[in-house]
């Protein structure tokens, strides 16, 4: 039971150039798996292929396998892959359905487009809220909350559909400090409590090191460095890699620099 | 954890005189609205349409809404009655000679007859706009058959206009910002529009392919038909007032047709 990506190249349409020229990714559930690269590096791409929806929706050229529980994404239909594997995207905005007019309703709408009875959407659409922990949410006009909210009502629209996995662009990107900590917190009770298993493409490395298992770091389509959050996200090469370590690592190398002692007491109270 | 029903919020009616009436009803009092302005001749198409309108939202306390599409209507309102003044072919009974102009009769009595066939029809619409919550609209449309893509196209349109007009606002300010002048005579301000409409068309645009991707993330295009939270009031008043705007709109085309119309 896993998401597998095994040696995936994958070229837009009408591009000469691979964007993943070598992508070897397994998510499995009540994992989360983090993905870091600096820009052009294939983070949002490796999002569209192991969802399904590219080459499925988008086209473009896939080699290699991606498979979801042993099935392959391109046997799939779309609102199969929904149902398997949720996305969530950088921009809150651009996944309003624009056509309810409160968030329980817009959390509602997979479900609804499943066809599923009134009684087992209510369930869901509530069951989503208390795990984003948005329930006050549930009253207010979708298209009039704030970037972390509206983050927020879209990954629970997401997680309605009930998929064993999540995969998340940068849901951080477009926030500041107080909406990042609000999504962070939320995706670490998603992956707690629902089992789901979630890739987490995420620049901020202070959110993947606050919630991710292991991290993969991208380089120009090809995975780079990888293994468990921590030493990962430590790891020297990262700076070259385009990626900023997370605070602490910063924090820790800058008092050791200057000659001081790093202790354990001093890491846990940072923590 | 079992839910016995949808919250108040979700399953709530509209109240209120014609706020309360079907959706589809309005629609389609609307269409018969629209053509008797147009197919109705002279005068009196516009002046039923818009007594009829104007009564409707006065006893919907919207009067104050339709006024703002009014006055919304009142650039185009005025070039029509300008160039209908001076221009209308054929025109020959001068109000006054203004040296090579000559607004005549004629052209003054045809802008003003068309004006209130545009203000018939726009404010017909506005009236279904300004008693009608969208999602309600687009409940019943689907409960009538409609396409769960059409239903998107319409309720996706209705609600852009309103980000749009915000986005257009961030960018405006954006512009100023860096300096852009936007204030002043007619010119400047009209010089200020080409910066504005590429990122707000273009912006547009580069959504789509993100919109149309967290659509699919949703189970937009599963098959079957999508379950409707809340389905509108369609009582027998409803549905005997739709049917008669139908048969009327019918009946007014074929009359038209036939040319008993004038």
């Amino acid at each position: 039971m896993a998401i597998e990506l095994s040696a995936v190249r994958y070229r837009y349409a009408g591009a000469s150039v691979f964007a993943l020229r070598s992508i070897d990714l397994r998510l499995e559930p009540g994992r989360v798996v983090g993905v870091a690269g600096a820009n052009e590096a294939g983070k949002s791409t490796v999002c569209l292929v192991a969802s399904g929806l590219a080459p499925g929706v988008v086209g473009g050229l896939l080699e290699g396998s991606v498979r979801i529980d042993g099935v392959e994404t391109a046997t799939l239909r779309p609102h199969e892959l929904a149902q398997r594997c949720g996305l969530l995207f950088q921009n809150a905005a651009t996944q309003v359905s624009n056509t309810t007019a409160t968030v329980f309703e817009e959390v509602g709408f997979g479900p609804c487009n499943l066809g599923l009875p009134v009684s087992e959407v209510g369930n869901r659409a509530w069951w989503a809220l208390r795990a984003v922990g948005i329930e006050k949410l549930a009253a207010r006009d979708p298209a009039r909350l704030s970037g972390g909210e509206g983050q927020l009502v879209a990954l629970a629209s997401v997680l309605a559909l009930r998929p064993k996995y999540l995969i998340l662009d940068e849901p951080t990107s477009e926030l500041d400090p107080a909406g990042t900590s609000l999504v962070a917190d939320a995706l670490g009770r998603v992956a707690r409590e629902t089992g789901a298993g979630i890739l987490l493409v995420e620049h901020k490395t202070d959110v993947l090191a606050q919630i991710a298992n292991e991290v993969v770091v991208l380089e120009r389509g090809a995975v780079a460095l990888a293994g468990a959050a921590a030493p990962t996200l430590a790891d020297p090469r990262l700076a070259e890699l385009g990626v900023e370590p997370p605070a602490a690592v910063r924090l820790e190398r800058m008092v050791r620099a200057a000659g001081l002692e790093w202790t354990a007491a001093v890491a846990e109270a940072i923590e | 954890m079992a839910v016995t029903r949808l919250p108040d919020y979700v399953v709530r009616r509209p109240s209120g005189f014609y706020r309360s009436t079907n959706p589809g009803t309005k629609l389609a009092i609307a269409a018969l609205e629209v053509l008797a302005a147009f197919l109705l001749p002279g005068w009196i198409g516009p002046a039923v349409v818009l007594t009829a309108v104007l009564a409707t939202a006065a006893v919907a306390r919207r009067l104050r809404g339709l006024a703002t599409f009014g006055l919304a209507a009142s650039p185009i309102v005025g070039s029509i009655l300008l160039v209908n003044l001076f221009l209308l072919p054929g025109a020959s009974d001068p109000i006054a000679r203004l040296g090579p102009l000559a607004p005549t009769w004629s052209g003054l009595w045809f802008g003003l007859q068309t004006i209130a066939r545009l203000l018939a029809f726009s404010s017909a619409i506005a009236l279904v706009y300004l008693t009608t919550a969208i999602d309600d609209l687009l409940a019943d449309l689907s409960r009538r058959g409609l396409g769960r893509r059409a239903i998107f196209v319409v309720g996706a349109a209705v609600q852009m206009v309103p980000l749009t007009i915000e986005r257009a606002g961030e960018i405006l300010d954006a512009q100023r910002a860096r300096g852009m002048d936007t204030e002043g005579h007619f010119w400047r301000r009209a010089r200020g529009v080409l910066p504005l409409a590429g990122p707000v068309v273009f912006g547009a645009l580069t959504e789509v392919e993100e919109r149309t991707m967290a659509l699919e993330a949703r189970a937009f295009s599963a098959p079957g038909r999508k379950t409707l939270l809340r389905v509108p009031l369609n009582g027998r008043i409803d549905r005997v007032l739709f049917w008669a705007a139908l048969l009327a709109l019918v009946a007014l085309v074929g009359v038209r047709l036939a040319g008993r119309l004038g």
